[in-house]
């Protein structure tokens, strides 16, 4: 709106760019600090000194190594589970005319409403009773059913491939799946990156799903180790902050390499990280 | 276009999510309806006992601080948080030198992992050891007690979910790219200032972001749990007890399983009815309003 570069702006601009970066710099900071450092008053900014050993302890006094790998594991099979299940219903919802389509996609829109509060419970019973609770199960089974976001996401991309294509593969004599597969796929790759950056992030931070299923700690998932750690230990800040650490730089990378596919995922779906 | 005998390859790519939704989302939502009027520890069979939850709820001391809490954190803490993100956006789309460092920057906690985000907030808040503290003190504020003193403890909650409103401000963002500048340019000639561009362009030009942003927020601060659960878990003095947690500790620490099915329908009906007030409200006010 303004042609001029806006020198007025500079002070807020900086002051909240202060306040969204402190409490990160605090948290690495602090993940170098020795004990005496991280108790001390007042408070030191940069330890002289930095432990970098804070960060081994977490692989040799804490299993954060086996915190890592169940989370890589759940990660992994979550994100196949979903984009596997949910180009192939994206798919069916874009290609093909069904009766009743559009009432079943408004119900696939309404689900991405719904607390999880409401199905929660019946969900933890009935996996209760396949003997599925303190298995990693209940996490990655569901996803091979679909998710709802990326559902949506992929079939709107899927209605922007142009009908000639398929049509033209047709009349060559090639089945949907082939048309799927072959034309479908490789022309939706920005979307696929979308809902699968999202995905990621959805499950590598999940929270509440692994505190309800899991508790066997030698199971546990980076966050649910994290926050036992956090009841467990009340003064390891340094070992807490370093975890922290090592769990959010993952989504940091994928946030610094792909922000604007980020970015877009935002604004088409308006979801939160 | 496509004869009917295809239907069912149709159906066939449909089906795994036609038939996860009735395992995992139809099958739920009526088992737990059903749940909401039994006694029922999800092992032993599950008893009627009609309303009985829903009376014994309301006469629970914890559900009505619970509810309380979520109302006081909804509606002081949405406000703030959606204020304060069109500040940001407003501020980043200005012509500033490292426009994009900046938005990265802004944006950055938003990523950061919830239970990583709640324990570096309950250090950085902490009274003693904590840096936040210190310097109030040295600007010769209060130091207040914050996740330890029940008065101050949900303001703390607030100030931390400020520190990640990435998602709303990218979308305020896109908001205010998407006002034509000509609107701007006309109510400069008619010499309007900053702030009549402000308030009769950009806030109604807005509205229906700010519309979809306080839905999605109220939606998410009537779910709040990590956060919380990793923070505070409903301390000090039950003073962030809040509506998911009292639900979870109903259901997985105590078994209470229907009382919990209860609670989580009334969640529900209050979600329902804060999203139809908030739609009400915009009504009255938004763009069709403003633009008369």
């Amino acid at each position: 709106m303004n042609r001029r570069r806006a020198v007025w702006a500079y002070i807020p601009v900086i002051a909240g760019a202060l306040f969204f970066l402190l409490p990160l710099f605090w948290m690495f900071a602090t993940s170098l600090k020795s004990y005496d450092e991280v108790f001390a008053f007042p408070p030191i900014w940069w330890p002289p000194h930095p432990h970098w050993s804070n960060y081994r302890e977490l692989v040799t006094e804490l299993p954060f190594l086996r915190y890592t790998l169940n989370t890589i594991f759940v990660t992994a099979v979550t994100l196949i589970g979903y984009m596997v299940s949910s180009s192939i219903v994206a798919f069916g919802f874009s290609y093909f005319r069904i009766p009743g389509k559009k009432a079943l996609f408004t119900v696939l829109l309404v689900t991405l409403m719904l607390p999880p509060q409401v199905t929660m419970i019946p969900q933890y019973i009935l996996f209760n009773k396949l003997g599925w609770v303190g298995t990693f199960l209940p996490l990655i089974i569901p996803p091979f059913f679909g998710g709802a976001f990326a559902i949506f996401l992929l079939k709107q991309f899927f209605d922007t491939v142009p009908k000639e294509f398929s049509e033209a593969a047709k009349l060559d004599g090639a089945n949907e799946w082939t048309i799927f597969t072959r034309i479908y796929i490789p022309l939706s790759k920005p979307a696929f990156a979308t809902a699968a950056l999202f995905i990621f992030i959805w499950t590598w931070t999940d929270f509440l799903n692994p505190l309800i299923y899991l508790n066997d700690d030698r199971m546990y998932t980076l966050s649910i180790g994290l926050q036992q750690l956090s009841t467990a230990r009340t003064t390891a800040w340094p070992q807490l902050m370093a975890g922290s650490i090592v769990m959010t730089l993952p989504v940091l990378l994928l946030f610094l390499v792909a922000q604007k596919t980020f970015i877009k995922g935002m604004r088409v779906g308006g979801i939160k990280a | 276009m496509r004869i009917k005998a295809e239907n069912w390859k149709g159906f066939l790519f449909l089906s795994p999510w036609l038939i996860g939704l009735l395992v995992f989302t139809a099958y739920p939502i009526i088992a737990s309806f059903v749940f909401s009027f039994t006694y029922y520890n999800g092992i032993s069979s599950p008893e009627w006992t009609g309303l009985g939850n829903y009376v014994q709820l309301f006469r629970d001391p914890l559900f009505t601080k619970a509810i309380y809490n979520t109302i006081y954190l909804a509606l002081i803490g949405i406000p703030i948080a959606q204020v304060i993100s069109v500040l940001a956006a407003l501020l980043l789309n200005t012509r500033i030198r490292f426009r994009g460092v900046f938005r990265a920057v802004y944006f950055l906690p938003s990523i950061v992992p919830v239970v990583a985000t709640a324990l570096l907030w309950k250090w950085f808040l902490n009274p003693e050891f904590g840096p936040l503290n210190v310097f109030l003190m040295k600007l010769g504020l209060p130091a207040p007690g914050w996740l330890i003193d029940p008065a101050w403890a949900k303001p703390a909650l607030i100030l931390t979910g400020i520190w990640g409103i990435g998602s709303p401000m990218v979308i305020y963002l896109a908001g205010l790219q998407n006002i034509p500048g000509e609107l701007y340019e006309a109510a400069m000639l008619d010499g309007a200032g900053r702030f009549a561009s402000f308030f009769r362009i950009t806030l109604p030009m807005l509205s229906p972001v700010i519309l979809f942003n306080v839905v999605m927020g109220v939606i998410t601060s009537f779910q709040a749990f990590t956060t919380i659960f990793v923070m505070t878990n409903g301390g000090p003095d039950n003073s962030t007890l809040v509506y998911a947690l009292l639900i979870y500790r109903n259901a997985f620490q105590f078994y209470k399983m229907g009382y919990a099915s209860a609670m989580a329908w009334i969640l529900l009906l209050l979600t329902a009815i804060a999203v139809l007030l908030v739609f009400k409200f915009f009504g009255k006010w938004g763009y069709f309003g403003a633009a008369e």
